[in-house]
C-alpha cells in the first residue's frame, strides 16, 4: 500500500539525566499501513513506552522524522501536537484514565469540547457508548462501573473524534481475564468492522498474538518484524 | 472550549471538594466583608458628621478671638462694638445676620433640690436665627428682653429632663442660675446625639443679662460671633468684610490678627480629610485580610494542581491545548473569589446594618452607605486577586508535560 498512516524515519530519544545521555530508542524505522492491527512489544525498559509516547505525540523525539497520517508531527509545538492527539490519536490506558467527576456521557465528550465541536455531543456520545455495549450506562460514575465497563468507556472515548489511530497501552493490564477478552474482541471488532488502525502496546505474548504484526523492541532499537 | 462550559466544569470540579472550597472562599468572604463594612460604616459616619455640620447653616463663619498661626502679645478680645460694626450694612454689604455670644462657665442650674450643667450662652434672638433653632413651646428671646436685661431663659429638652423630669408644659417655670431665679419662656426642640456631646444639655440667655449677671470679666467682652453671610456664594467676600473690619478696629497686620474666622466649608474639610483617613486606614487593614484571602486560593490551587497531575496529563492526551488548561484552572480560582466576594458582600451590609443599629441604640446615629462603587470595586477587587492568585497555579498546571503528568502517581 502507498499509503502508510504511520512512517517512522531514524527515530531516537535521547534523555538526559545530568551529566549522563540515555539513548532510550535510537534508530528505529518503520512503516505501518492504514486498517493494520500492529503490537509492539518488548521487555520493561526496552523502549516501548517511550516509542509509544513518541507515536502517540504526547512527546518529541531527539531526532528523526514521524509523518503520521501524511503530516510531519516530529517538530511540532505543544499547542499543535495537542490537535494532532486530539484529532487524529485515540487513546487507551492500563488504569483508564477516566475523570471520576463526571458521568460516562462527560467523559466520552470531552475530546469534542477540546475540538471545538458545539453541536450534537451528547449524542454522538451516546451513540458511541452504545456502540462500546454502555448504552444504559450512560449516566454512571466511572466508581459506578467495573473495570471492563470503565475500559470500554475509555475506548469509546478514544474513538469519538474518529482518530486515524488507536492506541492501546496495556489495554487489559487492570483486567480479569475474562473482562480483558471483551477489550479485546471489542477492539479488534472495531478493526474488522471500520478498519481502524490499532496499535497494541503490550508484553503479554497472547495479545500480541492476536495481532497481524509484531515490532519487537529490544534496548532502544527494532529487533524484528514479525 | 467556551466560557459557560468552563464555569460548569469549575462549578463542578469545586464542589467535588465542598469543604475545602467552603474553607477557601470563607477567607475572601471575610476580607470582602470586612472592606465593604469599613467602607461603608466609614461613609456613614462621614454623611453623619457632615449633616449635622450642615444642619448649623453652610453660610454661617464663626469668629473667635485669638490666632493659633502666630505668637502674639497683645490680643484685644471680641467686643460688643465690634459685633456692632460688623452689623454695619454699608462696611459689610454681604453680612445677613451677626450673632455676638458669650459663654458661661461653670454654672450649676437648680430647680429646687434638681441640679443640672448644662451649657450655658448668652445669645442675642438674631443667634436663633443664625444656629436654625427650633422651639416645641414658648418662645426665643425677644429684643425687648434682650435690651431689659430680662431674668429669662431657653432651655433644651435634656435640662428639662433632668430638672424636672420631662420636658414638656415647664414654659413659665423658674429655675435658678447660681442662685438667681430665671423663668423659662420656650424649650428647644429635640436634636438627637450628635458626635459632638449632647445638643439637647444647653441653655440660652441674654447676651446682656449673662454680661451683667454671671460673667466674671469685663463686660464687653464677647466669646464668639457668629455671622450669617447673605448666602453660601458671598460666605469669601463676607469673610473679607470681617477681616478688614476686625483690622481696622483692632489696629492688626494682616497676617497677625488677633482673632480667627473659620467657614462652614473649612470645619467640613477638616472633618471629612479625618474621617477619609480613617476610612481609609480601616479599609486597608481590611484589605490586608482580603489579601491573605488571596493567598489563601493560591494555596489551595496549588495543591489542587498537584492532586491533579494526572487529570492534566488525561485532558492533554486527548487534546487539551495549554490554554484550555489555563481557562480551567483560572476559572477555578475567579470562581471561587467571585463567590467569596458576593457572599462577603452580604455579610459586609448585614456587618455594617448592626453597626448601625449599635450606634443609634448607644445615641448617636451611623447610616452605613454601601454604595453601588464599593460593591462593584470589591466584586472585581476579589475576582483580580483570584485571577492574579491563580496564574501562578494554573500557568504550573497548563506547563505540566503530558507524558510526565500521566506518569505522576
Amino acid at each position: 500500500m502507498a499509503d502508510p498512516v504511520i512512517r517512522v524515519i531514524d527515530l531516537c530519544k535521547i534523555y538526559k539525566m545530568g551529566e549522563v545521555e540515555v539513548a532510550a530508542l535510537c534508530g528505529v524505522s518503520f512503516t505501518i499501513e492504514r486498517g493494520e492491527v500492529v503490537a509492539i512489544m518488548g521487555p520493561s525498559g526496552s523502549g516501548k513506552s517511550t516509542l509509544m509516547n513518541l507515536l502517540g505525540c504526547l512527546d518529541r523525539p531527539t531526532s528523526g522524522e514521524y509523518y503520521l497520517d501524511n503530516e510531519k508531527v516530529s517538530d511540532l509545538k505543544d499547542d499543535e501536537l495537542s490537535v494532532i492527539r486530539n484529532k487524529k490519536v485515540g487513546f487507551v490506558f492500563q488504569s483508564f484514565n477516566l475523570l471520576n467527576r463526571t458521568t460516562a456521557l462527560g467523559n466520552v465528550e470531552l475530546p469534542m469540547r477540546y475540538a471545538g465541536v458545539t453541536k450534537g455531543r451528547k449524542e454522538r456520545a451516546r451513540q458511541a457508548l452504545e456502540k462500546v455495549g454502555l448504552g444504559d450506562r450512560i449516566d454512571h460514575r466511572p466508581t459506578e462501573l467495573s473495570g471492563g465497563q470503565q475500559q470500554r468507556v475509555a475506548v469509546a472515548r478514544a474513538l469519538i473524534n474518529d482518530p486515524a489511530i488507536l492506541m492501546a497501552d496495556e489495554p487489559t493490564g487492570n483486567l480479569d481475564s475474562k473482562s480483558g477478552k471483551e477489550i479485546m474482541e471489542l477492539i479488534l471488532s472495531l478493526n474488522r468492522e471500520q478498519g481502524t488502525t490499532i496499535i497494541l502496546v503490550t508484553h503479554d505474548p497472547s495479545i500480541g498474538a492476536q495481532a497481524q504484526r509484531v515490532l519487537r523492541i529490544r534496548d532502544g532499537a527494532l529487533e524484528s518484524e514479525t | 472550549m467556551n466560557i459557560g462550559q468552563a464555569i460548569l466544569e469549575a462549578l463542578e470540579s469545586l464542589s467535588a471538594n465542598k469543604l475545602r472550597s467552603g474553607l477557601t472562599i470563607l477567607g475572601i468572604v471575610i476580607g470582602v466583608a470586612a472592606v465593604i463594612a469599613m467602607l461603608g460604616i466609614g461613609a456613614g459616619a462621614q454623611a453623619s458628621i457632615t449633616s449635622t455640620i450642615n444642619g448649623i447653616g453652610s453660610n454661617l463663619l464663626f469668629i473667635a478671638s485669638g490666632n493659633q498661626n502666630v505668637t502674639l502679645t497683645n490680643i484685644k478680645p471680641l467686643t460688643v462694638e465690634d459685633a456692632t460694626a460688623l452689623a454695619d450694612q454699608s462696611l459689610a454689604p454681604d453680612i445677613a445676620l451677626v450673632a455676638p455670644s458669650v459663654s458661661i462657665f461653670a454654672s450649676t442650674v437648680t430647680y429646687g433640690k434638681q441640679n443640672a450643667s448644662p451649657t450655658i450662652t448668652g445669645v442675642t434672638p438674631a443667634y436663633a436665627t443664625a444656629r436654625n433653632l427650633t422651639l416645641t413651646e414658648g418662645s426665643f428671646i425677644t429684643t425687648q428682653q434682650e435690651q431689659g436685661r430680662a431674668a429669662v431663659a431657653v432651655v433644651g429638652s435634656a435640662v428639662g429632663d433632668r430638672l424636672f423630669g420631662y420636658h414638656v408644659g415647664i414654659t413659665g417655670l423658674t429655675l435658678r442660675i447660681e442662685n438667681q431665679p430665671f423663668k423659662i419662656i420656650g424649650v428647644l426642640t429635640t436634636q438627637g446625639g450628635s458626635s459632638f456631646g449632647n445638643a439637647d444639655n444647653v441653655m440660652y440667655i441674654p447676651m446682656s443679662t449673662a454680661q451683667t449677671r454671671l460673667a466674671n470679666r469685663g463686660q464687653d467682652r464677647l466669646s464668639s460671633i457668629i455671622v450669617s453671610a447673605t448666602s453660601s456664594d458671598t460666605v469669601n467676600a463676607a469673610m473679607q468684610e470681617i477681616t478688614s473690619i476686625l483690622e481696622t478696629r483692632h489696629k492688626t497686620q494682616p497676617g497677625l490678627d488677633d482673632f480667627t474666622i473659620i467657614t462652614q466649608a473649612q470645619i467640613l474639610s477638616t472633618v471629612n480629610s479625618v474621617t477619609g483617613v480613617i476610612t481609609l486606614f480601616l479599609g486597608g487593614v481590611a484589605g490586608i485580610s482580603l489579601l491573605v484571602g488571596g493567598i489563601g486560593i493560591m494555596n489551595i490551587m496549588l495543591v489542587s494542581v498537584t492532586e491533579r497531575t494526572r487529570e492534566i496529563g488525561l485532558r492533554k492526551a486527548i487534546g487539551a491545548r495549554k490554554r484550555d488548561i489555563l481557562i480551567q484552572f483560572l476559572t477555578e480560582s475567579a470562581l471561587l473569589s467571585l463567590l467569596g466576594g458576593i457572599i462577603g458582600i452580604g455579610l459586609g451590609y448585614l456587618i455594617g446594618f448592626v453597626v448601625g443599629k449599635i450606634a443609634a441604640a448607644s445615641g448617636s446615629t451611623i447610616n452605613p452607605v454601601i454604595s453601588f462603587d464599593s460593591i462593584l470595586l470589591a466584586t472585581l477587587f476579589s475576582t483580580a486577586i483570584g485571577l492574579f492568585f491563580g496564574i501562578y497555579p494554573a500557568n504550573r498546571a497548563a506547563s505540566l508535560q503530558p507524558v510526565e503528568a500521566l506518569r505522576y502517581e
